[in-house]
C-alpha cells in the first residue's frame, strides 16, 4: 500500500465522478426523489374506504348504526338501493365493501343474530381484513352503546388495551422513512461500485491501470474511497430530510446513525465491487446489481414484509441481505434510541458481511487481462 | 417497404445477439427473475404468523392460561418466553425479542369468575408500526372470540349478534394471491427496461451507433429494430413468469388469457417505449441506467404494488396515472382473481397504449436530434 498511489488513484475516480453527472446525481437526485415521493406519496393508513350501504327497510336503529359507521374516519360510505347494485358496485371497484343491513336487522340484534352482512373484495387481502377489523371494532362499539342506552351495558370479559411503544400514533411516515433510507443508501452503493470495475474492462482502460505499478488493494480502494465519500453525503441529506422535512423523530445519536451508515455503506460498497470485479460487462453488472440488490432490499429486508412470518428457509436467506441489519438498525435509532443489544447485534452482522464482500472483490480481482 | 422489413430484421437480429452472444448475459436474463419470484413468492405476505411475543403472567389461575392458549395456539402467534417482571417485557420488546408482550394483572381469572370485566395490556412494538397494527388486528379477534366463548359459557346470555362476513375473489384472504401478481408485473417492467435502457446507451459508449446511423436506415427502422428484442425478452420473460405463478404457486387464473396478453403487448409497448427515450438520452450506460432507475424506482412504489393508491394524496395519484405498471397491475390482479375479460379492462389497456406510442414518438425524435 503506497500513499502517494492511492492518492493518485482516488484523485482521478474523483476526476471522473465529477466529469459524468450521472454519479453525482445518483448520490444526491437519487434521495432527494425517492424521499420526496415515498414521504408524501406513500402511507400504509387505510383512510377513507368506499364502503355500498344496503338497508333493507330503514328504521331508527339502522340509521343511529349507520351514523356510528360514518363518524369513523376510516369509511366513506354511499347508499345503494339494493344488493344487486353494490355488488355491481363493487365489482367495478366503485366500492371496497358492502355492508347490507337486512330486513330483520331490528329484530335481529336484540335476540343474538346476524343481522348485517359485510361482503369485502379479498383481491387486497391486507386491507380487506383491515376492513373487516374495523366493522367489527364499530359494530362492538354500537352495540354496547345501544346497550348502555337500554340501561343494561353487555358483559365484556376481557378488555385489551393496546399501547404501541416508539409509534404511538402508528404514523406509518415515521417508519416507512428509516426503511427507505436504508433501501436509498443500498441503491447508491450497488450502483455506484457496480459498474466502475466493469466500465474500465468494457472501455478497454483496464490495460492502461495494468502496466502501472498500482497493486489490487490500491485499485479497489481507489474506487471505494470517493464513492463512500458521496455515500455518507447522501445519507447526511436523506437523515436531513427525514429530521428536518417529514418530522421523523431522531431519538438515538446523531453519531451511531453515522457510524451505522458507514459500516453499512461499507458493505453495501463491497457488494458492488464483487459484482463488478465479476461481471465483465455493464450490462451483466446492471443486471445482478438490482437483481441482488434493490429487489432483496424491498422485499427481505424487514422494511415492507415481517420477516418472521417468512417460510424458514427464506428467513436464513434474509441473513445475507445486507439492508436487513441496516433497517433493524435504522428503524431503532430514529424510533427507540441508542438500543445497543439491537446495534450491536446488527452491526456484527453487517462487519461480518462486509469483509466477505470485500475479501472476494479482493480474491477475484486480479492483475490479468485475459 | 420489403427493404425496410429486412432491415428492421436484420437489426433486430443483431441487438438480440448483442444481448444474448455471452453465457453471462444470457445467465442473468433468464435466472434471476425465476429465482426472485420464488424467493419473494414465499417472503411478500401480509398475512402474520408465528409473530414471537412474551406474556407477564401475574395471575394463578386457570383462565389466564386459557386465555395465553389462544394465542400461542393460535398460527399468527408463537410463545417465546414467559417472563417475569415488568423490566423483562421491557426488554423483550426493547431488544426486539417479541414484537408483542402481554401483561395478565393478578385478578384475571377471579375478575372473570365473578362476572366482572378484566383488563390486559398488551404492547407493541411500533418500530415496525406495519406489522404492530396488522398484530393488533390479529389480538383483538383473539380477545373477541375468547369474550365469545367465555360469555356463553358462564352465564348462558348468547352472545352479540356477530357480522357474517365474506371475501370475494380471495375467500381466506391469502395476500400471496394479491402480490404475487404484482411481483409479476414488476420483474417484466425489469427485464424489458433494462434491455431497451441499455441499448442505445451502450451503442453510444462504445461509438458504434455513429456506424448505425450513417446505413441507409431511417430513425424509425432503427427504432423499430432496437424495440423489438426489449420487446421480444420481455414477453418471455413475462409469460414465464405468470406461469410459475399458477402451476408453482397455484394462483387461481380466472379470467381470460387474451385480456392478459393483450395487457402485457401494451405495457411493453410503454416500458420499451420509455426505455428507449431514457437510452437515446444517455450517454453511457451508467446514465442510461440511472434513468432506468430513477424511472423504475417511483414507477414501483406508485403502482400500487404494496400500498394502496387510493390512500395516496390526490395530486400523487394524478402521477400515477403516468405509470404504466399501475395499468399493468391492475391487468393481472383482475385478470387472475377477479375473473375479468376483455371488456373489463378497455380503461386499462389504453391509457398503456398511448403513453407506449408516445414515448416511442419521443424516443424517434431524440435519435434525430441528437445525431
Amino acid at each position: 500500500m503506497n500513499g502517494m498511489r492511492l492518492r493518485g488513484l482516488v484523485r482521478k475516480e474523483t476526476y471522473e465522478i465529477l466529469r459524468d453527472p450521472s454519479s453525482i446525481a445518483i448520490a444526491f437526485v437519487l434521495p432527494l426523489a425517492l424521499l420526496l415521493i415515498f414521504g408524501y406519496g406513500v402511507s400504509l393508513d387505510a383512510r377513507r374506504i368506499p364502503v355500498a350501504e344496503v338497508v333493507d327497510h330503514p328504521s331508527q336503529l339502522t340509521a343511529s348504526y349507520l351514523a356510528e359507521l360514518e363518524r369513523s374516519a376510516w369509511f366513506h360510505p354511499t347508499v345503494y338501493p339494493d344488493p344487486a347494485s353494490a355488488e355491481q358496485a363493487l365489482l367495478d371497484g366503485r366500492a371496497d365493501a358492502i355492508l347490507w343491513l337486512r330486513s330483520d336487522f331490528t329484530r335481529l340484534s336484540y335476540s343474538g343474530g346476524a343481522p348485517i352482512g359485510l361482503v369485502v373484495n379479498g383481491v387486497d387481502a391486507n386491507q380487506a381484513r383491515i376492513i373487516k377489523n374495523y366493522v367489527n371494532g364499530t359494530w362492538l362499539a354500537w352495540l354496547q352503546e345501544e346497550a348502555i342506552r337500554k340501561g343494561a351495558p353487555l358483559a365484556v370479559p376481557v378488555v385489551a388495551n393496546t399501547r404501541v411503544w416508539f409509534n404511538p400514533a402508528l404514523r406509518s411516515r415515521d417508519y416507512l422513512i428509516p426503511g427507505l433510507i436504508a433501501i436509498i443508501m443500498t441503491l447508491i452503493g450497488a450502483l455506484l461500485t457496480a459498474l466502475v470495475v466493469a466500465r474500465e474492462w468494457e472501455r478497454g482502460t483496464m490495460e492502461g491501470i495494468m502496466v502501472t505499478p498500482v497493486n489490487r488493494a490500491e485499485i479497489l480502494l481507489g474506487k471505494l474511497v470517493p464513492y463512500f465519500v458521496m455515500g455518507m453525503g447522501g445519507m447526511i441529506l436523506s437523515t436531513a430530510m427525514a429530521v428536518f422535512l417529514f418530522d421523523v423523530p431522531l431519538r438515538g445519536s446523531l453519531w451511531v446513525l453515522l457510524g451505522a451508515a458507514a459500516l453499512f455503506l461499507l458493505t453495501a460498497l463491497g457488494m458492488g465491487l464483487v459484482i463488478s470485479v465479476l461481471a465483465r460487462s455493464q450490462f451483466v453488472a446492471a443486471m445482478l446489481a438490482i437483481v441482488t440488490t434493490f429487489l432483496p432490499a424491498f422485499i427481505l429486508s424487514g422494511f415492507l414484509f415481517d420477516i418472521r412470518s417468512m417460510p424458514r428457509v427464506i428467513q436464513l436467506l434474509t441473513h445475507v441481505v445486507a439492508a436487513r441489519y441496516f433497517v433493524a438498525m435504522l428503524q431503532s435509532i430514529f424510533l427507540a434510541g441508542d438500543v445497543w443489544p439491537v446495534i450491536l447485534r446488527n452491526a456484527m452482522g453487517l462487519a461480518v458481511l462486509c469483509m466477505f464482500f470485500l475479501g472476494i472483490a479482493l480474491l477475484r480481482f486480479r492483475k490479468r487481462l485475459d | 417497404m420489403r427493404l425496410t422489413l429486412q432491415r428492421v430484421f436484420a437489426l433486430s437480429i443483431k441487438e438480440l445477439l448483442a444481448l444474448l452472444r455471452d453465457a453471462a448475459s444470457r445467465a442473468v436474463l433468464i435466472g434471476p427473475p425465476i429465482i426472485q419470484l420464488l424467493v419473494f413468492g414465499y417472503a411478500a405476505t401480509f398475512d402474520l404468523s408465528h409473530v414471537p411475543f412474551v406474556v407477564y403472567n401475574q395471575d394463578q389461575g386457570q383462565l389466564s392460561r386459557d386465555f395465553i392458549a389462544r394465542f400461542a395456539g393460535s398460527p399468527s402467534f408463537a410463545l417465546l418466553r414467559p417472563v417475569h417482571s415488568q423490566r423483562a417485557l421491557q426488554r423483550a420488546i426493547d431488544d426486539k425479542d417479541a414484537l408483542m408482550a402481554m401483561d395478565i394483572g393478578p385478578n384475571f381469572t377471579s375478575d372473570l369468575q365473578r362476572g366482572r370485566t378484566t383488563h390486559v395490556q398488551i404492547v407493541l412494538d411500533g418500530r415496525d408500526s406495519n406489522t404492530a397494527g396488522l398484530a393488533i388486528g390479529y389480538a383483538q379477534s383473539i380477545v373477541t372470540a375468547f369474550n365469545e366463548s367465555e360469555t356463553a359459557e358462564h352465564n348462558g346470555i348468547p352472545p352479540p349478534a356477530v357480522l357474517v362476513d365474506r371475501a370475494w375473489f380471495n375467500p381466506n384472504l391469502d395476500s400471496h394471491w394479491f402480490i404475487i401478481p404484482g411481483i409479476c408485473g414488476i420483474l417484466t417492467l425489469l427485464e424489458s427496461m433494462l434491455a431497451a435502457g441499455l441499448s442505445v446507451a451502450r451503442e453510444r459508449e462504445m461509438g458504434t451507433f455513429d456506424q448505425l446511423l450513417v446505413t441507409p436506415m431511417g430513425p424509425t427502422e432503427i427504432l423499430i429494430g432496437k424495440a423489438l428484442p426489449g420487446f421480444l425478452i420481455g414477453a418471455a420473460e413475462g409469460s414465464l413468469i405468470i406461469l410459475v405463478a399458477i402451476l408453482w404457486f397455484h394462483v387461481p387464473f380466472t379470467g381470460s388469457f387474451l385480456a392478459l396478453f393483450l395487457g402485457m403487448f401494451c405495457f411493453l409497448l410503454a416500458t420499451v417505449g420509455i426505455g428507449l427515450m431514457l437510452s437515446s438520452l444517455a450517454m453511457t450506460q451508467q446514465q442510461g441506467l440511472l434513468g432506468v432507475f430513477l424511472f423504475m424506482v417511483p414507477a414501483i412504489v406508485l403502482s400500487g404494488f404494496a400500498t394502496p393508491i387510493a390512500n395516496m394524496p390526490p395530486a400523487v395519484q394524478y402521477i400515477t396515472l403516468l405509470d404504466p405498471l399501475r395499468y399493468f397491475l391492475i391487468v393481472l390482479r383482475a385478470t387472475f382473481l377477479e375473473g375479468a375479460g376483455i371488456s373489463l379492462l378497455w380503461a386499462q389497456l389504453w391509457p398503456l397504449a398511448v403513453i407506449g406510442i408516445a414515448s416511442m414518438i419521443v424516443a424517434g425524435q431524440l435519435f434525430r436530434r441528437f445525431n
